[in-house]
């Protein structure tokens, strides 16, 4: 019950605060909350520290901007699309990943990241190449069509992030989930308990991707462009960073952690110079003082 | 007359140029209590770990036959191992510490429910509820069992030594299996808790289980077992009935070493 | 130019780069030899050299090419070495020490923190755009018809290989490399015979920083231009090295370094210069996939 109202009041919002600034502040802040509870599937129920999840985010942003702008494909459609091509890509660049040693694995995820990054802005017939791709429809439905205003897709977004907490708050107290976690926690026990560790890890990368796929379409929908350079290391970081605030594994965490990294930068803007020195201070504290997070256990 | 379940067929296993298991062969018969035994290093654990599929032997097999006749267990991933119904526990305990004792045993049911992650989310599934259900039946009924009905719900890495190694024997029982092994379940016990472990063997083996046990306490393994066999340095050195075994000079030798 | 001379003059090129690799892969490597971390800053300590280089440069005034520039080269080279060493001693114990204990995670956040820290430190202390390296050395080129080799290039081969060297001397011949590769080989042991654990760990950071120092002066005048971003990169490419060879490996590192920048050179000079980033990724993925251990095994510490 207290969700529900709390839901409601999150959807007024920008009701009853008309402010376009704060409203976009507040879909900025829906979106990194998606992809929060996206990426804390793999790394927090799974235990797979994931360094290039922006790669999927691009995915999704990238498939939707082509099949719109040279196949007229609609973004309803788009959307969905542009989620299971995501979780495809997560799925295929995992299968290699995940077969590295613990240490390793960031390493690898990471290039991954950067190598897809790199290939999108290289292949400039298909992707436009550092200027990205322009002119991507805005979503419509019926007589409704979004424009540039942040409202609509405030709302959309807050649906998806609600429906997504939702699944991953059931998905963890599920057969899945506690297999997930016992795959995360020994491996080789979980292994020989029946628990296909292999499978569980894709599962979880392709649900982690096909989320970020889903937040990289309404993306790309409402900026009407993409450029590659909006899916660098920096920003899979930043993501990481804020399932970490939040506490690895905690889906409110997941959405805390986002709210807060997305909107300190707005509320700190004369110190936007400083903003990766205080993140990166932000972590080094973090990690010495509170590693578990904000809603993490032990 | 029971026939054999596990059939162990000249297993060989090499660690760079240490030989871990060289061509041991034995048989474990249904429904009885085999117990593995020998100097430490001889091999035991590195047998189990073939068994269970988590390392692979270089030559040798290893069958089960149940029902179906001598299916090959070499060469399984441990998770097709667990799903053949074989379960185990480990020489050091390995529970998962982020759950509670519950969630560990239940973790044990998992090679025997279905449900994936769609069926996870879809909130009406009446399937899903049952076997959530069966699942928490069967794990308390196993606590409750072994004596852990009250610290269910308490972290597993709160419990005593010998409460946590009756967890782990809990979880392995709770996938139901046919063939249980067991690395040195008596290890850090204190007399009464051996006693119990005893017991609680023979019931499971009155109720058809097989169990297969790697221990070095003789007090639990001789009244326990219907057959050992004796590794050392990797090969049999011996098998027979446990006075046999006992009293078997080759045995002894191994077990103190050269005699000057 | 025949494709025997671009061949060659490719090869030369990518050694040179190989070289500065080199030292970078070699910071990389021991650190994760004796700690089993991967040091994520250490790329960040290179980058830091380049700009101490810098302003050695033109604290000391325009380095006329003429008169004596090696040994300016030499002292600026020195200064950025003893800098980077004071910053790895720093990072070490402020940021790494600390969480000794920690999951493996932590420390890898950490090290990620550490990395954007001084990134952005020093893209506000030195502005965001390039900036321009003096020439430190004649520009001539030696050799016969097309193909040439640069006194820079002698300079980075000479000095990498004097200063490798060195490090083989050290941890070969003093006590310290005894304590060294103690502590690589068994901590627990090792603090147990009384070996000071903290402090070797602590002169190893300093080590592999003084070296990564003295690579970004070297970077930074071969390439004439530095950004705070290299580091970066050039950090991805010489742990790429470091994997190579085998992590934990020195020899590992040094020819890990030379083959990746030979690699990339090729890559340059066949494919184009765009990808040669890519090149790397590549190489760490496949090797990490084929080949975890390197081309020439990895040590590590005995883990319990």
């Amino acid at each position: 019950m207290k969700r529900a109202v709390l839901l409601l009041l999150l959807f007024l919002l920008p009701i009853l605060d008309p402010n376009p600034y704060h409203t976009e502040i507040l879909s900025t802040a829906a979106l990194y909350a998606l992809l929060a509870l996206g990426l804390n599937i793999i790394v927090g129920f799974v235990g797979l520290l994931h360094l290039g999840y922006a790669a999927f985010f691009a995915v999704g942003a990238y498939t939707y901007a082509l099949l719109n702008l040279h196949l007229g494909w609609p973004f309803w459609v788009g959307l969905p699309v542009s989620g299971l091509v995501a979780g495809a890509a997560a799925v295929l660049l995992g299968l290699p990943a995940i077969r590295v040693r613990g240490d390793y694995l960031a390493i690898v995820t990471l290039g991954f990241g950067e190598i897809v990054r790199v290939v999108v802005t290289n292949l400039e017939d298909w992707t436009g190449g550092p200027n990205g791709l322009m002119g991507i429809a805005h979503p419509s439905a019926g007589p409704l069509r979004f424009g540039v205003e942040a409202r609509p897709y405030y709302w959309l977004l807050l649906v998806l992030a609600a429906v997504t907490a939702w699944a991953c708050a059931r998905l963890r107290r599920s057969r899945i989930g506690f297999a997930w976690l016992a795959v995360k926690e020994d491996e080789l026990a979980a292994g020989c308990l029946g628990v296909d560790a292999i499978r569980m890890k894709l599962l979880a990368l392709a649900l982690g991707g096909c989320v970020a796929g889903l937040a990289g379409c309404v993306f790309a929908a409402k900026q009407g462009t993409v450029t590659p350079d909006t899916f660098d290391f920096i920003q899979s970081m930043m993501i990481l960073a804020m399932v970490i605030l939040g506490g690895l594994g905690s889906v409110a965490g997941a959405v805390c952690g986002a709210v807060i990294l997305s909107v300190a930068p707005e509320l700190l803007r004369e110190f936007a110079a400083y903003r990766m020195l205080l993140f990166g201070l932000l972590m080094i504290v973090l990690m010495r003082v509170r590693p578990q997070g904000l809603f993490g256990s032990r | 007359m029971s026939e054999t379940l596990l059939r162990i067929d000249r297993l060989t296993k090499r660690f760079g140029g240490v030989v871990a298991l060289s061509e041991v062969s034995f048989e474990v018969r249904r429904g009885s209590i085999l117990s593995l035994i020998g100097p430490n290093g001889a091999g035991k654990t590195t047998l189990f770990n073939c068994v269970s599929g988590v390392i692979r032997p270089e030559k040798g097999s290893i069958r089960l036959s149940s029902g179906r006749q001598g299916d090959l267990l070499s060469g399984l991933a441990p998770h097709e191992v667990a799903r053949m119904g074989i379960a185990r526990t480990f020489q050091n305990i390995r529970l998962f510490a982020g759950m509670t004792v519950m969630e560990n045993v239940r973790i044990g049911t998992h090679v025997r429910t279905n449900a994936g992650w769609l069926e996870a989310i879809w909130p009406f599934g009446r399937r899903v509820r049952q076997e959530e259900h069966w699942s928490f039946e069967r794990a308390t009924r196993l606590l409750e069992r072994l004596d852990l009905r009250d610290a269910a719900d308490r972290p597993a890495d709160a419990l005593s030594y010998g409460q946590q190694r009756k967890v782990e024997l809990a979880r392995a029982l709770a996938s139901d299996p046919e063939l249980l092994l067991l690395d040195e379940p008596a290890a850090g016990l204190t007399h009464q808790e051996k006693e119990s472990l005893m017991e609680f063997l023979r019931g499971l083996k009155q109720e058809g289980l097989t169990i297969l046990l790697i221990e070095h306490d003789m007090k639990v393994v001789m009244p326990v077992s219907d057959w050992v066999v004796v590794l050392d340095y990797g090969a049999k050195i011996a098998e027979g009935l446990p006075k046999t075994i006992q009293e078997d000079p080759t045995v002894i030798e191994a077990y103190l070493g050269a005699k000057t | 130019m025949t494709p025997g001379e671009l061949f060659l003059q490719q090869l030369l090129n990518g050694l040179t780069i190989g070289a500065v690799y080199a030292l970078i892969a070699l910071g990389y490597t021991m650190v994760y030899g004796i700690i089993q971390m991967i040091n994520f800053a250490h790329g960040e300590v290179f980058m830091v050299g380049a700009y101490l280089g810098l302003t050695a440069v033109l604290s000391f005034g325009l380095a006329t090419p003429a008169t004596g520039g090696i040994a300016r080269l030499i002292i600026v080279i020195g200064i950025a070495a003893i800098g980077c060493g004071f910053l790895g001693l720093l990072v070490e114990r402020v940021a790494y020490r600390p969480l000794r204990k920690a999951p493996k995670l932590s420390v890898l956040i950490t090290a990620i923190g550490v990395s954007f820290f001084l990134q952005n430190a020093v893209m506000l202390g030195f502005g965001a755009q390039d900036r321009y390296v003096p020439e430190m050395l004649p520009v001539r080129h030696w050799g016969g018809g097309t193909v040439s080799i640069t006194p820079m290039q002698a300079v980075i081969f000479a000095v990498s290989f004097l200063l490798m060297l060195g490090l083989q001397g050290i941890v070969y011949g003093t006590q310290l490399g005894r304590n060294m590769r103690a502590t690589a080989q068994d901590p627990l042991a090792a603090k147990l015979m009384g070996i000071p654990v903290d402090r070797v760990i602590a002169m190893t950071f300093a080590i592999g920083s003084a070296l990564a120092g003295a690579g970004g002066v070297l970077f930074g005048v071969y390439y004439s231009t530095i950004n705070f971003h290299d580091g970066y990169l050039t950090g991805l490419k010489a742990f790429t090295a470091a994997v190579l060879g085998g992590i934990g490996n020195l020899p590992g590192a040094m020819l890990g370094g030379l083959l990746l920048g030979l690699l990339e050179g090729m890559a340059a000079g066949y494919i184009s210069a765009q990808w040669k980033n890519v090149v790397a990724f590549a190489v760490l993925i496949l090797v990490l996939l084929l080949r975890p251990r390197g081309l020439l095994g990895e040590r590590l510490a005995e883990r319990a």
